[in-house]
């Protein structure tokens, strides 16, 4: 709508058709609550949900499902957010699951996939009934098919063929008990969105998505960090290089990229200029198969 | 405020329309890789037999890759120097139109496709008669396919004044015509040189330019109140104008009680503003004590206040397998409220079943506070739902008598 007079920016018309349906969220569900992993994606959500309801604070917590393989920075940075904005924490531990023999360790030390049953277990013991998520639609083509509004049922399942049908800016968050609502404020942010909105906003991130030296080595054409998740394995050599991060992940199968960018114009000017998206560059486990994500998704992953 | 490097360019809503095996996947598989916005990883994971195959760029389930169809509306982001599009991809299945009318409610902007082979056929009558009902702006008729008929330009005048008739009967009034052919590339994105005879726009130019405004200058105030937020003595109302502007210092009339007080302040995302328009999210504060709630609607306490009313007339598309009944009882979902109503008669019909276009006359249970879908989208429309499954049944459009 870039002809008319009073018409909004781009970046203003997607804050603003977000925070409206943050809104919507409010006024109709019970429990709402608020992925968050540190991740831009989440930190730009959370950002979004303070400006939807000041003066007032967030009426939602926070859900972090905790991998138990994060980057230090990101906790840190998890929990500095969290006192900074007098928000409640909820976290669920795959650890937890891995520890009582529910959930057993992958032999690659992937644990993401690992994050769907304590999830959706959480989900149920709290009753959370809209659950907030950072999934964009322009990260991957099963999440193209998302709506903003996506119905999950008792066993948190997406079925992407009985979806409702979404017109307007009409969301139908009617759900059953044990049902819940997955809402995607993000869905028509694209990843550069996402960052010239972060520079515009003047918000903080995590460091590791800014360059830095830091050791690393090569897994399947992916630059991993060394931790007590279980890399490197044996002829796997590590080296320090000058490196950053697109996305936030589990440390075993989130890669990092070579990269000189220090500041948030020359990460803006680095993503312009890149011939990979953020997944196809820096996730393993989205390689796994053509439709790994549909997979997820339909299981209950976010 | 920005420190962008982009322009700050405005966004183009469109959506996608057309019959199995018009190409529609590879024309915008088409637009996406012509414009750069296929990235390398992209590329490589759908040319693996070799020649990229672009329709499957934007068939995102397994189901759809099996089948080779697309089954469910996807969204695809886009960006040229010029403009960003948001563009909704929807399938072309008799069965699955309730989604060309779910990628058309947001539309600026529709590109329907037709075979050259096959010319207009009942589906693309169907689909103009969809982008008709929803009042998008702008219909684009891509002749596509044209390398199969010689590029011959008579083939593309025959299809282009039968659309023409067809659609001025419907009262659509700008169509603009493009020769195409998405999958040798032909006037999509660069002009082709196979057909000197076609003067005008390639698709991607014609996208680029097409004048789009929020709505027409004039359009009264509207502001359906979302949450009400309080924060010390003050109470904030919360809502995104779907219509006009407001300012401070407004008399304005709170529907459907319909009291009557003045704007003393409008908050902006953080931003103190003396004015607001059409698409933004923000809060309003008012001088008296007023009890407002969710789902009331905030209008000039002029002569442009819309209709308070508890029989609401409308045309529909009916999206569920499950019918629409005379005397089914059924929620109303309208701007920010929620009311029950019932199915007073529908067209002569008893039913209503599954894509169905029709007129319905629903009696509710409270006052809704409706403008014609004409004059107001976003307060012409509504969702009828399914109060004990939650199902989406029925998309309407207001209709006011006169």
């Amino acid at each position: 709508m870039s002809d008319s007079p009073y018409a909004l920016s781009h970046l203003d018309a997607l804050e603003s058709e977000a925070v409206h349906i943050f809104r919507e969220v409010a006024g109709e569900f019970e429990r709402p609550v608020i992925l968050f992993s540190g991740g831009k994606d989440s930190i730009v959500m959370l950002h979004l949900a303070l400006k939807a309801f000041a003066p007032a604070p967030v009426p939602f917590p926070l859900l972090h499902v905790d991998t138990g393989h994060n980057f230090p920075e990101v906790l840190a940075y998890r929990d500095r957010v969290v006192a900074e904005h007098g928000l409640r924490l909820h976290v669920a531990h795959v650890q937890d699951y891995i520890d009582r023999g529910v959930l057993k360790e992958r032999p690659d030390g992937t644990r993401n996939p690992l994050q769907t049953v304590p999830l959706t277990e959480k989900i149920q013991a709290e009753k959370f009934d809209a659950v907030f998520g950072g999934g964009r639609r322009d990260e991957e083509k099963a999440r193209a098919k998302e709506r903003v509004f996506s119905l999950r049922d008792e066993f948190s399942q997406w079925d992407p063929r009985r979806q409702r049908p979404e017109l307007w800016q009409l969301y139908n968050g009617r759900h059953a008990p044990g049902e819940h609502v997955r809402v995607f404020p993000l869905s028509n942010w694209t990843e550069l969105d996402v960052w010239q909105y972060i520079a515009r906003e003047r918000i903080e991130l995590p460091e590791i998505y800014f360059a830095h030296r830091r050791e690393v080595f090569d897994r399947g054409g992916m630059w991993l960090t060394a931790g007590a998740w279980g890399g490197p394995e044996e002829g796997e050599i590590p080296q320090k290089r000058q490196v950053r991060y697109r996305t936030v992940g589990d440390m075993s199968c989130t890669g990092a990229v070579d990269s000189d960018a220090e500041t948030l114009e020359q990460v803006i000017a680095e993503i312009a200029a890149s011939r990979l998206t953020e997944r196809g560059a820096t996730r393993a486990d989205d390689k796994m198969s053509e439709a790994a994500m549909e997979d997820r998704k339909r299981e209950g992953y976010f | 405020m920005s420190t962008s490097t982009a322009a700050e360019v405005g966004t183009l809503r469109l959506a996608t329309a057309g019959s199995v095996d018009d190409g529609k996947s590879t024309l915008v598989g088409r637009l996406l890789h012509d414009s750069k916005s296929v990235l390398a990883d992209q590329l490589e994971s759908i040319s693996r037999t070799g020649t990229p195959d672009l329709a499957l760029l934007t068939d995102g389930l397994r189901a759809e890759r099996e089948q080779g169809i697309t089954i469910d509306v996807a969204y695809r982001y886009f960006a040229t120097p010029r403009r960003r599009f948001i563009l909704a991809d929807t399938p072309g299945h008799v069965q699955y139109t309730r989604n060309m009318v779910t990628g058309a409610s947001t539309a600026e902007l529709t590109v329907i496709l037709v075979d050259a082979r096959d010319g207009v056929v009942e589906q693309t009558r169907r689909h103009a008669a969809i982008a008709a009902l929803l009042r998008v702006p702008h219909v684009v008729l891509a002749v596509n396919k044209m390398d199969l008929v010689g590029y011959e330009e008579s083939v593309f005048a025959a299809i282009t004044e039968e659309f023409a008739a067809y659609a001025r009967e419907l009262g659509v009034s700008a169509v603009t015509a493009i020769p195409i052919s998405a999958l040798a590339g032909d006037n999509v994105v660069e002009p082709s040189a196979n057909m000197d005879w076609y003067g005008g726009p390639t698709v991607l130019e014609h996208l680029e330019t097409v004048p789009v405004s929020a709505e027409p200058s004039g359009t009264p105030a509207r502001f359906p109140v979302q949450y009400v937020i309080r924060h010390g003595e003050s109470r904030y109302y919360a809502g995104q104008l779907v219509s006009g502007t407001l300012r401070v210092g407004d008399a304005v009339t709170v529907h459907p009680s319909g009291r009557t007080t003045t704007i003393v302040g409008l908050d902006v995302l953080g931003t103190e503003a003396v004015e607001a328009h059409a698409g933004a999210s923000f809060t309003v504060r008012l001088a008296d004590e007023l009890d407002v709630a969710r789902g009331d609607l905030i209008a000039p306490a002029d002569d442009r206040a819309p209709v308070v009313t508890r029989d609401v007339t409308a045309a529909v598309c009916h999206l569920a397998d499950q019918p629409l009944v005379v005397g089914q009882r059924v929620l109303v979902r309208h701007t920010t409220r929620t009311v029950r109503a019932v199915v007073r008669s529908l067209d002569g019909a008893d039913t209503l079943g599954v894509n169905d276009l029709g007129r319905v006359v629903l009696r509710t249970a409270e006052p809704v506070v409706v403008d014609d879908y004409a004059a107001i989208r976003r307060t012409g429309a509504f969702l009828v739902v399914d109060p004990v499954e939650g199902t989406t049944l029925t998309a309407g459009m207001v209709v006011l008598p006169g």
